[in-house]
């Protein structure tokens, strides 16, 4: 299953139609404690780059962006009872949202892991 | 995510404080901040407050403003400026106070120290130049203001603060809050006051630039002492129910509004001569229209500075600082409302993101303060 990589941070894996979205270990570290996840309602249209989710921390929210378009089929229910999963795994519990995708030639212009991190070594 | 998250613009240069090199590698986050760079965490926020909470912390803020008046009639020159009884201030004794602009409304928050021949006074570093420049504007010329760069400010803060400061400077466990003593370490002068920005018992520690990291390591090598960021700092003062100067205080908040009125001393309030006295005495006899109080906020989305607040489908006020508090375990905020809905207990509503989020006012602090006044009790 490959999983590509947003330079805002998101990681996307994808199984066919269906992509599983959330922020990489990199974005959880540089957020911290993580005390609140909204996010997108089932059935919602996402647009590549628009809103898609809110992040907040002890110090404050952040957007997070759709990696592509889609519509959402699943919104992480575990992150309302425990936000802090996206620090302990980021990349695996702490999923945020699952999403049909609408075009998946949009997934070309995403990152590779290793493409990613060669991009946060340079920030 | 956003790219704002992870690199700031700097319109200006971004100034480095004498412990730079110390935060950066004690493993500091460092972000702008009053035009400094500083800490904003080190292993993380809730574990920084949670240990601040239980433990020490050392905080550097050495950003902070240190002034000093000297000459004759300083005492009666800062009183046109501040609504404070600063005549009635003993020698080793401090205060709070509050810089006022000509209508009353509040220019800075600060602490004004007798220092025996000089008046010592600590202000918020990022409004020092503004109030250096006001300060000088309208005092007296016999009346000398420095402004102490050679020092830099720390804070050890927290239950076990006395007892670690005492194995470097054993005369601090004779004072009590509000107080503040000369002691020498380590052949530096130095000046130390038992007071803070967290609600816990502790102390503020002046001392000169060159003497800060050798201090600073001395007190982290202890185990019950580690550095605390920025962020920390704020969720601790939040809790404390402790203002922020610029966000829950400006220059169109008055002492009143900002729930600040035990800072105007009862012969101050007789004598009705500082700036804006019409305003803040009637404001202090009828009320004031809107007041800072604390906000209880249901269930877990933070509610943070800018939200608006609601009364059913009426708008009343303003947030003017929240988040996550963690000795709270749920989110909390200050925010300014109509008098009639300051009253512990009374429901409103707060807007986030399109949505409402139901909060109660609250009576401030909302954790305890752990103050030392009186030794031995």
């Amino acid at each position: 299953m490959p999983r590509y990589y947003t330079e805002e941070h998101e990681w996307v894996d994808v199984d066919g139609d269906v992509a599983t979205v959330g922020i990489t270990d990199f974005a959880q570290s540089q957020l911290g404690d993580i005390v609140f996840v909204e996010v997108p309602d089932t059935g919602a249209e996402l647009a590549a780059g628009g809103d898609a989710a809110v992040v907040e921390s002890v110090k404050a929210a952040s957007d997070v962006y759709a990696p592509v378009d889609g519509v959402v089929t699943e919104g992480n229910g575990q992150l309302e009872e425990d936000p802090a999963l996206v620090n302990s795994d980021p990349e695996g519990e702490g999923w945020f949202f699952r999403m049909t995708l609408t075009d998946k030639s949009q997934l070309d212009g995403l990152m590779n892991a290793e493409a990613y991190k060669a991009f946060i070594a340079d920030l | 995510m956003t790219e704002t998250d992870f690199t700031g613009e700097e319109a200006v240069p971004t100034a480095t404080l004498p412990l730079d090199a110390w935060h950066r590698a004690k493993g500091g986050r460092m972000v702008e901040f009053a035009g400094y760079w500083m800490p904003i965490q080190y292993e993380g926020i809730m574990a920084e407050h949670q240990w601040t909470r239980e433990n020490a912390g050392l905080f550097d803020v050495s950003h902070m403003g240190q002034l000093s008046l000297e000459g004759e009639g300083a005492v009666e020159a800062l009183e046109t400026l501040v609504p404070g009884d600063i005549a009635a201030l003993k020698p080793g004794r401090m205060r709070y106070s509050l810089l006022l602009g000509e209508d009353g409304g509040i220019l800075d928050d600060l602490m004004i120290t007798n220092e025996g021949d000089q008046l010592g006074i600590v202000v918020n570093g990022a409004v020092k130049w503004d109030d250096i420049g006001y300060l000088r504007e309208n005092l007296p010329d016999d009346v000398t203001l420095n402004h102490n760069e050679d020092y830099g400010l720390l804070a050890l803060q927290g239950p076990k603060a006395a007892d670690a400061l005492a194995r470097l400077v054993p005369e601090c466990t004779d004072m009590v809050f509000m107080q503040a003593a000369q002691a020498t370490w380590n052949d530096h002068a130095i000046a130390l006051s038992r007071s803070g920005y967290t609600g816990e018992d502790g102390f503020e520690i002046s001392l000169p630039n060159e003497a800060l990291a050798a201090f600073a390591d001395a007190l982290c090598a202890m185990e019950d002492v580690k550095p605390i960021g920025l962020g920390a700092r704020d969720s601790l003062r939040l809790e404390a129910g402790l203002p922020l100067y610029g966000h829950d205080l400006s220059e169109d908040t008055d002492p009143i509004e900002g729930d600040l009125g035990f800072a105007i001393g009862k012969r101050r309030r007789e004598e009705a001569n500082f700036p804006g006295a019409a305003r803040i005495l009637g404001h202090l006899a009828d009320g004031p229209p809107r007041k800072r109080v604390g906000l209880l906020v249901d269930g877990k989305l933070p509610v943070r500075e800018g939200a608006k607040l609601f009364d059913g489908n009426t708008e009343i006020g303003v947030v003017t600082s929240g988040g996550f508090a963690p000795s709270v375990g749920a989110p909390i905020a200050m925010g300014y409302v109509p008098r009639d809905h300051a009253a512990p207990g009374t429901a409103i509503a707060a807007e986030v993101r399109g949505k409402r989020v139901p909060c109660t006012v609250a009576a401030m602090p909302f954790i305890p303060h752990h103050y030392v006044r009186k030794q031995g009790g």
